[in-house]
């Protein structure tokens, strides 16, 4: 007999896997919802990402974006390494003080809406080179969205990583960048 | 065949007692000269037409921190291409006036590897073009690799103290 497939230990039945996309008010030929939602939908499936690769990070990111991870199932199928191009910075690998400065010229350059992603150990707080020439993370000179820790993380983990980003996107306020908030967090990075 | 003691005799007879602490660490002929000296035997090396020592390998420096007056060693290794055979020769200096000649005339790979020697031990190199560091941020105001300094970074604020055994 033919046992009812369950993807999950408690049984539920009605379980959704994919969400279906913003509330709003649908009908035969049209939905109506709020701006920043539909505009949030689009940025967030079409990332295109700036891989600032330094050393075995980058290496675990040319794995995820192999066809066995996929990363461009979920819309980075576009990286660029222009940063003018680019939304999404991704820090990879470790970041030397004398590099800093290069990081940082290389976000100033990004247009707006621009979000950043520090991936690894090393980029989140400097890793297991705690020395007098290794940026003990990125976040002293630039802004961060997302940390995925790990060294390196796996593949799986840069995936989870994209996903929170892209939530972060898809949730994002239009006037977000205006705002006071913001303008005092670019302050204190000292980035006009 | 160029052997060790073919070489020792060849500097021994040019330069006397001048050059002391001859070993052979490994089969590696390896000497010590006086500081002013450098530049005078590396010549000698380079021009000689049996010992044709051409290539200089490497250029580093050593930080002894308790041999007073002798604390920084200025280390070169050369090699001769042609009969295959390495020699390293040793130059002391104190630390309070660390000046020793440049190479960078009869070498030039000499220039970045004294650069970086600097960057890290703060050996002066009289006479070299461009005297400044190369591998880390040019506002440092220490040497990192003599013995002077904790081996964390002391600037750090984020680190929990008794976790780290402080």
């Amino acid at each position: 007999m033919a046992r009812p497939v369950q993807y999950n230990l408690s049984g539920e039945n009605n379980l959704k896997l994919v969400k279906e996309g913003p509330e709003g008010l649908g009908g035969e030929g049209y939905f109506a919802t709020k701006l920043d939602q539909v505009v949030g939908l689009a940025r967030k499936n079409s990332i295109w990402p700036l891989p600032f690769a330094t050393s075995c990070c980058g290496i675990e990111f040319m794995a995820t974006m192999g066809a066995h991870y996929d990363l461009a199932r979920f819309g980075s199928e576009r990286v660029g390494f222009s940063p003018r191009q680019c939304d999404l910075l991704m820090v990879m690998g470790t970041i030397a003080k004398k590099m800093g400065p290069v990081v940082k010229q290389v976000y100033l350059q990004m247009a707006e809406p621009r979000w950043v992603l520090a991936m690894g150990a090393c980029a989140c707080s400097g890793g297991i080179f705690d020395s007098y020439s290794v940026l003990q993370g990125i976040d002293q000179i630039i802004p961060v969205d997302v940390y995925i820790p790990g060294c390196p993380p796996r593949p799986e983990a840069v995936i989870d990583g994209i996903i929170k980003i892209q939530d972060l996107i898809g949730k994002e306020s239009l006037r977000r960048r205006n705002s006071e908030r913001y303008q005092d967090l670019m302050e204190s990075y000292g980035i006009q | 065949m160029l052997d060790n003691e073919t070489i020792k005799q060849r500097l021994v007879e040019k330069f006397g007692d001048q050059l002391t602490n001859f070993a052979e660490p490994y089969g590696m002929l390896t000497f010590e000269a006086p500081k002013d000296m450098n530049l005078k035997v590396m010549q000698f090396l380079f021009d000689d037409q049996e010992l044709k020592f051409r290539f200089l390998t490497d250029l580093q420096a050593v930080h002894y921190p308790h041999e007073k007056e002798r604390e920084l060693v200025v280390v070169y290794h050369l090699h001769n291409l042609e009969d295959n055979v390495r020699i390293r020769f040793k130059v002391f200096t104190g630390i309070t006036k660390p000046d020793v000649y440049t190479a960078t005339k009869i070498f030039e790979a000499a220039n970045w590897m004294e650069r970086e020697t600097y960057d890290f031990y703060g050996v002066n190199f009289v006479g070299h073009p461009n005297l400044k560091r190369i591998l880390n941020v040019d506002e440092m105001d220490y040497f990192p690799m003599r013995k002077e300094y904790p081996l964390e970074e002391q600037t750090r604020v984020d680190k929990d103290d008794e976790m780290f055994g402080r």
